[in-house]
């Protein structure tokens, strides 16, 4: 059992958990940040990705104690005083979701992958977002949705 | 589940069967006490029609009800609606669909009604959410209640100001006189007041061409939600001292427990371990504790032998299980009409298991207060799992809740309760509220599937392409659909229940998907042999009107006339009907010359179930259904042998992924003079058959195993 701190969404967190333990089950066990998803447990399906110092990271797939030191945002650390990001806002915009389950970790990948590239190519988006998973099959509109957030990222979300 | 349970579960889906009593509860319920819990206002009962009966009411907390309640609505002296109902948010939208027709009907905005779903000790008893019932059943009970509670309403203030009611005018939850002198809203007529107003009867409802807010595109209900990560999924509730559980799996299935030693996870601090009977789990202040306490017991099992894939379906027809059930004809008469038609064509399909994998696997918090059981999981049957609480426990009714925070999906693999069985057991013992959440893998083995099935088919058409004997015989997948639409002289259609090596249960449009690729491919293989049109093939053997206006409408919008196959771009087409919806799918496959593999680059649906309630809803519910179809036509399979199951992850199971997504176009026909239909399962039926028929138009291969693609999209050599 180890101490760590964690820098979450702008905040230190002192957690104790074993060196082993999982960013996600720290994420959402000892600090009740549910909104990020366990899907799988080995990366390949994205429900539990979150940013780390602005990339995408599967958090089932590092221990806790690697993301010491790094700045990680989950989705519960994108709206901010009330205004959702151009990403949030396109998701609900484009009604991208159906269960909901997968939306977290699709918008974390579709932020990072923005923050990275402001106008995507579809071979870029594609290439950003095979590795999360809508089982209700919602594709279409999450496309849908990354086009529409393209190119609005850093104008703080203004449509 | 065991077969014959899911042969239940289809036979209600399919013809909405009675569901029996409910146990517990046959006192009356004191309508006044809940209306007091309600904080007064106006309550609404519905007493059901006799076809609504088997989803009537029964408990309310500790109350109980009668048995004559279908549903209830509440309106408070702010003028907010809350509306009960036992269906449940999986994402198929209903949240979203049922306010918007009570909005309709009670004339109040869409924003002031909010659904109370799936909560046992709140609404009335109901079946489960399943078989595309909700909006053909629940909506239209809503409706009523609605209905009633607005004519109230208005008479409540034509009593006040001393008028004809009739001269009164309910709108934007509001009553006022026809000159706009007088207006109360809802709120201020139910101010102070504890009215409680039964329903009989069927009063008559806002015809959908009237329609303000059913029909339109309301966005979903809490949308914003799950956009910022602040819903709850069952996974995600929190109990205050909760800890976490994890339960030892057998090795096998069917493998029974020859030695165990748990001494070095009961060494383990904050650990404690829980053995009753055959049940072997874990507790710990946090899950990975748990995961390595279970990992350090040593258990051995006896595995017998089982079969596996290997020889599959020469088990499922040499296994039967019970009576086949079909329309008893004369099967000389459809041999005979069979060998005098000049085209005739004998041969059968396989449907391999697959899983639902929903994103959020099964998952329950348990806790005890008092000898009351409490427990939030996802389930599209909670007074189901309630029932299986009661069971496992020995409680009654109204010591066991079960409430449904909206759930990461189901596609019809959530009917059962493992999970809240599990959780409940370990809280018992644990004296805490407990959290299990299953593993992808566990997800994967110790759920259940969607059957494997053989379908064998034998037809003959004159060479003018009219279709004159169908024999269809399914072995195990199920009824679901197996009647064929088309017209024929001489028919034969069974369904043989077999053994399942495999658990299996509901699936997502049931067997309809694999009768559907059975028949659409063979009809799409008579009209090459006829040498017809495949459309035209269809047409000229349907007489169903609106089946074969979705038909003409899929044809239309892909271009069908003008689609010629080449060996590299295939064009297919199939269609058909299920649950009161209709579907024709058109496909468009490329096929690459060097490495064979097929990719769907189009798909073009079209799709009619009576009146539209919500049109993006709808879109939305099609989109999705292509795009899961695409896993079970193309690769999606369970590998398994000797009862393990060899790909139980998202690493060896493949799912369909944005790569896999072809460009959809949806053409919604929307017949307002019909009554609503459920859509939230035979928009599948028609993407396997369609894309195997554009395979065969390309390439004249003709593929008749589901998943036809399986290895790596490659057509089989």
């Amino acid at each position: 059992m180890g101490e760590l701190v964690l820098n979450v969404n702008g905040k230190p967190y002192k957690v104790s958990a074993p060196a082993e333990e999982s960013l996600l089950s720290v994420l959402r066990n000892h600090l009740n940040l549910t909104g990020t998803k366990y899907g799988c447990g080995e990366g390949q399906c994205g429900a539990c990705t979150v940013l780390m110092d602005g990339g995408a990271t599967r958090s089932c797939s590092i221990p806790a104690a690697a993301a010491a030191g790094a700045k990680i945002t989950t989705i519960e650390g994108l709206e901010q005083n009330g205004k959702l990001t151009a990403v949030q806002q396109a998701f609900l915009d484009e009604g991208a979701f159906q269960c909901g389950y997968c939306t977290s970790g699709m918008i974390m990948s579709v932020t990072a992958l923005l923050r990275d590239n402001h106008a995507p190519n579809e071979e870029q988006i594609l290439g950003a977002m095979n590795g999360n998973v809508c089982r209700c099959g919602t594709y279409p509109r999450i496309l849908e949705a990354i086009k529409r957030a393209s190119g609005h990222v850093s104008g703080g979300g203004a449509r | 589940m065991r077969p014959h349970e899911l042969r239940m579960l289809e036979r209600e889906e399919n013809y909405g069967s009675s569901a029996g009593d409910s146990p517990g509860s046959k006192s009356q319920l004191d309508r006044r006490d809940f209306l007091k819990f309600l904080g007064g206002g106006l309550l609404v009962c519905l007493t059901p029609l006799p076809s609504w009966s088997q989803e009537s009411g029964r408990t309310f907390g500790s109350h109980e009800l009668p048995t004559d309640i279908g549903a209830w609505l509440h309106i408070d002296a702010d003028g907010r609606v809350k509306v009960f109902t036992g269906k449940v948010e999986v994402g198929q939208n209903i949240r979203t669909s049922l306010a918007q027709a009570v909005a309709e009907e009670l004339r109040v905005p869409f924003e002031s009604v909010a659904m109370v779903m799936g909560d046992t000790d709140l609404v009335p008893w109901d079946m489960g959410t399943f078989g595309s019932r909700t909006t053909p059943t629940m909506a239209p009970q809503l409706r009523s209640m609605a209905v009633a509670g607005r004519e109230l309403l208005v008479e409540m203030a034509a009593q006040r100001w001393n008028t004809d009611p009739s001269k009164l005018i309910a709108a934007a939850g509001r009553v006022a006189t026809s000159d706009g002198a007088k207006s109360l809203t809802y709120g201020e007529l139910t101010r102070g007041e504890a009215l409680v107003k039964s329903v009989a009867g069927d009063p008559p409802l806002t015809p959908a061409t009237d329609w303000k807010i059913a029909g339109t595109p309301v966005p979903k209900a809490n949308g914003r939600d799950f956009v910022t990560g602040k819903h709850q999924f069952p996974s995600d509730i929190v109990r205050p001292e909760m800890i976490f559980g994890a339960v030892l799996r057998p090795g096998s299935f069917n493998a029974t427990l020859s030695s165990i030693d748990t001494s070095a996870a009961e060494r383990m601090p904050n650990v404690k371990v829980v053995h009753e009977g055959e049940f072997t789990g874990v507790v710990a202040d946090d899950p990975f504790a748990a995961e390595r306490a279970l990992k350090s017991i040593k258990a051995k099992w006896n595995v017998p032998d089982q079969q596996g894939n290997l020889g599959l379906f020469e088990y499922l027809k040499n296994n039967p299980d019970g009576k086949s059930e079909g329309p008893d004809h004369a099967t000389d008469a459809v041999a005979q009409a069979i060998a005098g038609a000049d085209v005739r064509l004998e041969t059968q399909y396989t449907v391999e298991y697959i899983a639902h994998a929903p994103l959020e696997p099964r998952a329950a918090v348990a806790e005890w207060n008092n000898g009351k059981l409490t427990v939030w999981t996802g389930t599209q049957r909670p007074f189901g799992v309630r029932d299986e609480l009661m069971q496992a426990f020995q409680l009654p009714a109204d010591k066991v809740r079960v409430l449904h925070p909206d759930m990461g999906s189901g596609y019809g693999g959530k009917h059962t309760g493992e999970a809240a069985i599990e959780a409940a057991r370990l809280s018992k013992a644990a004296g805490k509220p407990v959290k299990v959440v299953w593993t992808r893998e566990e997800e994967f083995t110790w759920a259940y599937f969607r059957p494997a099935g053989l379908i064998e088919i034998k037809a003959g058409a004159h060479r003018d392409g009219t279709l004159v004997a169908w024999e269809h015989h399914n072995y195990n997948s199920g009824p679901a659909a197996i009647g064929t639409p088309y017209e024929a002289a001489s028919k034969l259609i069974q369904y043989h229940p077999t053994k399942s090596p495999l658990r299996q249960g509901s699936y997502r449009g049931l067997a309809a998907t694999a009768n559907h690729f059975a028949r659409e491919s063979h009809m799409d293989a008579l009209a090459h042999a006829a040498q017809m049109d495949p459309v035209a093939f269809r047409m000229k053997n349907l007489s169903n009107a609106r089946l074969k206006a979705v038909l003409q409408a899929a044809a239309d919008k892909f271009g069908w006339a003008t689609a010629k196959s080449t060996p590299e771009r295939g064009y297919g087409v199939a269609c058909g009907t299920d649950k009161g919806g209709y579907v024709a799918t058109c496909a468009e496959v490329a096929v690459d010359p060097t490495t064979k593999q097929v990719r769907i680059r189009r798909v073009v649906e079209a799709w009619e179930c009576g009146a539209i309630v919500n049109p993006d809803g709808l879109r939305n519910q099609m989109q999705g259904a292509i795009v899961q179809a695409i896993g079970g036509a193309l690769f999606e399979r369970i590998l398994f042998g000797n009862g393990r199951i060899q790909n139980p992850l998202f690493s060896k199971y493949r799912v369909p992924r944005f790569t896999d997504t072809p460009q959809i176009e949806i053409v919604l026909l929307d017949r307002k003079d019909l009554p609503s239909a459920g859509a939230g399962e035979t928009g599948l039926v028609g993407l396997a058959p369609a894309v195997g028929n554009a395979i065969f138009a390309a390439t004249g291969k003709r593929l008749r195993s589901m998943p036809m693609t399986p290895d790596d999209n490659k057509l089989p050599t």
